[in-house]
């Protein structure tokens, strides 16, 4: 009997847990959508979606969000360009090339990539490669999209790699062992059949690695310099979705039309880390067959 | 029968860390012959089979001591390349890789540069015509080639090896994963490919062995027990161990 009970009991708190993902998933964004949906109320949509100022505190205030879009855009692409090649390569390094003792060392490097604090890569930025940047380039502030990419690409390179090199190690071994007993080269194996055979694996590697860097706040914040303008280069300051919901949520008046149309930033953000959450899981799906 | 010898292995040793899993083996292997080997699980015919490309040493605990003769040269001044592109293996479960039935023929050619001289279309219809399979496949080459029935895979891998021209072609139990016709299928590719080719066979069928070879040999524990044509072997052995093994008294 009591035994039954405890068994009851379990069964229901787990799936209390799993419910409660669900639950906490469509709250959060009908949490977002409630309060987004209110600037839309006094302000109009096209405005929004296509203006291409953002001024919340001049009079009257203008919510284009087309700058922040942009910004995001810019420093995520310069990220990925810098992270992709690098991370895929380190994965084939540990997954195929790399001696055993090797390969441990690299992983642990990685993990612990992985840990540091972004607040911690932002000091780096401001005091280090900010000001590298802007002597080296001649630039007018190291604060810029470009100081941006380079430590977010840092950021995602630890789940680019290790995501990469599962997919690698999951190629069979039969594949292999087919192109070697052909006369391949361990190069021509690598290129031609491995890292076609990962390929699904690789661009959820890609994708979650994007993830990673569009909803990173403290970097961004940190280094690009903050401005709310349309960027026509990488080496321009220029500021994220992230950086203008965090950095102005605190001197909003709760209600206020600015306060709704940061709501409305944060609800584009989440749109759009779902959709490439979507499409890394489809990716890994395939992946997986 | 005097014939020209392909093969020579000359006191071949070989171990996996400090298991020893062939020991001092000597054995010629003639051109244009079957040859098959038979024997319980662990006595080495894989180690053997493996050897003779290097396929062993994709394993870092492996090593080996003695010489293997490959028509004259010792294959230590042969590359990788080139003598796994003269000594083709098959392995036990078709091993077909993840791309179109063209493509997997195609795939060998390309690595070895063969198919700028000649076009690859071509190489891979003789290929396919060669290993029996053509008239099965030649309306769908873009199909992906796991899409096939697991003969008609172990048959593409025998094109695919076919189609970097190789002398030798090893097979590693080419039919333990193939139902009564398909294994008939390979049997009588292999028979045709005797006017060309040298070809071995390890098998965990004696009955295979009985059909399909002109010499057979027998080993155990990493020990070649003994070696003869195959009708000998199977009615008149000279060691008792093979006897058992042949009549099914132990392994």
């Amino acid at each position: 009997m009591l035994k039954r009970t405890s068994e009851f009991v379990i069964e229901a708190c787990i799936k209390l847990s799993g419910l409660a993902v669900i639950i906490f998933v469509v709250a959060i964004f009908i949490f977002l959508l409630k309060d987004a949906l209110s600037l839309f109320g006094v302000h109009s949509i096209n405005d929004f979606l296509f203006g291409k100022k953002w001024l919340p505190i001049s009079e009257p205030a203008k919510f284009g969000v087309i700058p922040l879009l942009l910004g995001s855009l810019y420093v995520t692409v310069g990220a990925i360009v810098i992270c992709v090649p690098l991370g895929v390569c380190s994965a084939m390094f540990i997954a195929e090339v790399a001696p055993s003792h090797l390969k441990h060392v690299l992983k642990s490097l990685v993990e612990i990539l992985a840990a540091i604090p972004s607040v911690v890569l932002g000091f780096i930025g401001i005091v280090w490669l900010g000001p590298f940047l802007r002597n080296t380039l001649n630039l007018s502030t190291g604060m810029c999209g470009l100081t941006g990419s380079l430590l977010l690409a840092f950021m995602a390179l630890p789940t680019v790699i290790s995501i990469s090199e599962d997919a690698l190690i999951g190629v069979p071994k039969a594949f292999k062992e087919a192109a070697f007993g052909l006369g391949a080269t361990r190069w021509q194996t690598l290129w031609r059949i491995v890292l076609p055979s990962a390929s699904s694996g690789i661009i959820a590697a890609v994708m979650l690695g994007i993830g990673r860097v569009i909803g990173e706040t403290m970097v961004v914040m940190m280094v690009t310099g903050n401005s709310p303008v349309i960027p026509t280069s990488l080496l321009q300051p220029l500021r994220t979705l992230t950086a203008t919901i965090a950095g102005e949520m605190g001197e909003t008046v709760a209600g206020s039309e600015h306060y709704f149309a940061l709501f409305a930033v944060g609800l584009i953000l989440f749109i759009i880390t779902f959709i490439i959450n979507f499409i890394a899981d489809i990716c890994l799906r395939k992946a997986r067959k | 029968m005097v014939a020209e010898v392909v093969i020579k292995t000359v006191d071949l040793h070989c171990s996996f860390g400090s298991t020893a899993a062939m020991r001092d083996l000597n054995l010629d292997i003639y051109k244009n012959e079957i040859l098959g080997i038979i024997g319980p699980a662990n006595s080495g015919k894989t180690t053997f089979l493996r050897a003779l490309n290097r396929l062993n040493y994709l394993s870092a605990s492996y090593s080996q001591t003695g010489d293997i003769i490959f028509e004259g040269k010792n294959i230590k001044q042969i590359t990788d390349r080139l003598l796994r592109k003269k000594i083709g293996i098959i392995f036990a479960l078709p091993q077909v890789l993840p791309v179109s039935i063209f493509h997997n023929i195609a795939y060998g050619p390309k690595v070895h540069g063969l198919t700028k001289k000649n076009n690859a279309a071509a190489i891979v219809e003789k290929s396919l015509k060669k290993a029996y399979l053509w008239d099965e496949v030649k309306d769908r080459l873009d199909l992906p080639a796991n899409r096939l029935s697991g003969g008609q895979q172990q048959r593409l891998c025998i094109a695919r090896t076919l189609a970097v021209e190789p002398d030798v072609i090893l097979y590693d139990e080419p039919c333990s994963g193939l139902d009564p016709i398909s294994t008939a299928k390979v049997e009588d590719t292999m028979q045709e490919l005797k006017k060309d080719y040298t070809q071995i066979l390890v098998t965990n069928n004696t009955k295979q062995a009985a059909r399909v070879t002109q010499r057979c040999g027998f080993f155990l524990m990493g020990e070649l027990v003994e070696i003869e044509e195959t009708e000998t072997l199977f009615t008149k052995p000279k060691d008792k161990r093979t006897d058992d093994y042949i009549t099914g008294r132990f392994g």
